[in-house]
């Protein structure tokens, strides 16, 4: 197998995925290239979600093959953790500690998974939370914060790990219009730093400007992938030209 | 000043006081007494009904109450209040037991230090912190120096002498300071993947929590020593402090096991998306959790327990409510048992209010949910 193709940092073979006997994932194939920005999108239900989570393992996938970074996923703890480190996440309901401060959030995953020093830890930290723009936030606890500022906590919390792929599953789905915007805003600084990302979304106007690929999904399948431009003007499958007129015109 | 709400144009309306009389004592005396009529009545009502206990009660515990008497009949001559005699007389046993009078400064200084021993665990934010932990962690053994003796020339007091308050506390901090540990590990264990941990663990708390105390301590006091080596002398105070210890661990267990299934699946996630371990997860992120949402379970359960160590009574030992019944077996004293119990249920409300306490301040503290 070619999975040790520098090219590919993420690369999904004959994927299947079950929930109990419900078929979740159907034949994922995909391959991710080194800074490549990748939107999916699809109806809910569709397993796009679930396809991401398989990447970190948050779900594990039945049958076939992912490599993350040339490393296979497997039940191995050894290789898990090294691949968890390196791929960090964000999620729809930002899911920050609580107990813990904004500066505390950021710094227990290089502290104790990364081995380092507290000092360290917390001015890269700082670093990170000036660009995501709240460094003056460093101090207060998660539920004193907005919705668009917890998430930018989260965005700065995975970077802190450094990663070299930032999976985003709806990031702002959970939050109110005024603050989508930051949160997109944030997103987009990354993407051009060259950060290799997958992003499952329904702002189709982020797809527009920031991707290099967008991936439709229906019922656990990939059923079409083009880059934005061809992908909104010239649909070709059935499927995909109903979801674009379902989201696109109201 | 009488603003007319339509003097602003729109988007320049200023913050007012609130109306006079809504805010401040006489707010809150008109929210919550004399809200209307009926209410303004009841309170009125109230305050009358508390006027006649008060006054009642006054009169017998202090006014009419005799504190130097040598019995009861001489209490009586002098007035026919509370005869408080019977608590002064005996004070010492209700705090001491039968400890030997001479070396009680040991049971004082004990009891001194465990003030200190205890601040830094109770209050994280205390200065010098982590040199008050040392002796936190010294502490067990100068106790038990102390208060047993047998070493540096201190005399060897037998447990069997050992009474009243001062035994409660040793039963209920030694049950306390233990079993929270123990039973944060069998709540961890009840969840664990390994099967043989999850086994043992369900068994143990199951077990314990089907047996009355009682049982268990009647158990601790006869029957284990069938299962030691013949002529093996385990000191009962130990049996006794064990099985409470087991007992209320398996309570603990459960109350935690309540708090870590609240922590939203999310925070398990995101512990694991950022490359936490298992243990790094429960250390940091489950457990800090899970404990907060768990301290009034926690704190129920150790008054639980440490009222519940008047049941050593029934098997020989004199807490102060065994002393308190000695009291009044006396035939000097027989028939003071409102006095006597009175003093009793003092002398526990102390300890257990301040724990309640202490638990509403540390729910306060460690809330970060609100501004």
């Amino acid at each position: 197998m070619n999975s040790k193709n520098k090219n590919y940092v993420i690369k999904i073979n004959e994927m299947h995925k079950w929930f109990g006997t419900f078929h979740v994932l159907k034949n994922i194939n995909l391959e991710v290239g080194q800074g490549e920005r990748i939107v999916i999108c699809g109806p809910s239900g569709s397993g796009k979600s679930t396809l991401i989570r398989c990447i970190n393992r948050l779900e594990v996938h039945q049958q076939g093959h992912i490599f993350v970074n040339g490393i296979e996923l497997s039940g191995d703890l050894k290789n898990l953790e090294a691949i968890r480190s390196d791929v960090g996440m964000v999620f729809q309901s930002f899911n920050l500690f609580p107990h813990l401060s904004v500066l505390e959030n950021c710094t227990l995953a290089p502290i104790w998974v990364r081995k380092m020093p507290k000092k360290d830890a917390e001015e890269l930290a700082m670093e990170y939370l000036e660009r995501v723009k709240i460094p003056e936030q460093a101090q207060k606890f998660p539920g004193q914060l907005s919705g668009g500022q917890q998430q930018r906590v989260a965005i700065a919390r995975a970077l802190c790990m450094k990663p070299k792929i930032m999976l985003f599953d709806e990031p702002t789905s959970a939050l109110d219009p005024e603050m989508i915007k930051e949160v997109l805003d944030t997103m987009i600084e990354l993407a051009e730093t060259g950060m290799t990302m997958l992003v499952v979304t329904h702002e189709m106007g982020f797809a527009k400007k920031v991707a290099d690929r967008v991936i439709f999904m229906d019922e656990g399948e990939i059923i079409e992938q083009n880059t934005p431009k061809l992908f909104f003007t010239k649909p070709t499958n059935d499927r995909t030209k109903l979801f674009l007129s379902q989201i696109l015109n109201h | 000043m009488v603003f007319d709400k339509n003097n602003y144009a729109p988007g320049t309306h200023p913050d007012l006081p609130p109306p006079p009389g809504t805010v401040g004592v006489v707010g809150w005396l008109k929210n919550n007494l004399f809200s209307s009529l009926s209410n303004s009545i009841l309170t009125v009502l109230s305050l009358y009904l508390m006027y006649l206990l008060i006054e009642g009660s006054l009169s017998w515990f202090v006014v009419d109450a005799v504190v130097n008497a040598n019995d009861k009949p001489g209490c009586r001559k002098i007035a026919d209040g509370a005869c408080w005699a019977v608590i002064v007389k005996r004070f010492d046993q209700f705090i001491y037991g039968f400890y030997p009078l001479a070396e009680r400064w040991r049971i004082d200084i004990s009891f001194c230090l465990l003030f200190f021993a205890a601040a830094p665990l109770l209050y994280p934010d205390i200065k010098f912190r982590k040199y008050m932990l040392v002796l936190s962690c010294l502490y067990p053994f100068i106790a038990f120096i102390l208060i047993k003796g047998g070493f540096f020339n201190l005399l060897m007091i037998e447990t069997n002498l050992f009474g009243g308050a001062m035994l409660t506390v040793i039963i209920g901090v030694t049950s306390i300071a233990c079993s929270l540990p123990l039973g944060i590990l069998l709540a961890l264990g009840r969840q664990s993947r390994l099967k043989l941990v999850k086994v043992i663990s369900v068994c143990f708390i199951e077990f314990m929590r089907g047996v009355p105390l009682i049982t268990l301590l009647f158990v601790a006091s006869t029957m284990l020593n069938y299962f030691m080596p013949p002529g093996t002398n385990f000191n009962l105070l130990i049996r006794v402090i064990i099985m409470m210890t087991f007992f209320s661990a398996a309570y603990i267990a459960e109350v935690i096991r309540g708090g870590i299934q609240a922590i939203p699946k999310g925070q398990y996630e995101a512990a694991d998306a950022i490359g936490l371990t298992y243990w790094q997860t429960t250390r940091f992120i489950t457990l800090p959790q899970a404990l907060k949402i768990s301290i009034p379970g926690i704190v129920n359960t150790f008054i639980g327990l440490y009222k519940d160590t008047t049941l050593v009574v029934i098997i020989g030992l004199l807490d102060p409510l065994g002393i308190g019944r000695a009291a009044l077996a006396d035939t000097k004293w027989n028939g003071l048992s409102t006095e006597t119990y009175l003093f009793v249920a003092v002398i526990f409300f102390i300890s257990c209010f301040a724990m309640s306490r202490y638990s509403l301040w540390l729910e306060k503290k460690l809330s970060t949910d609100h501004n």
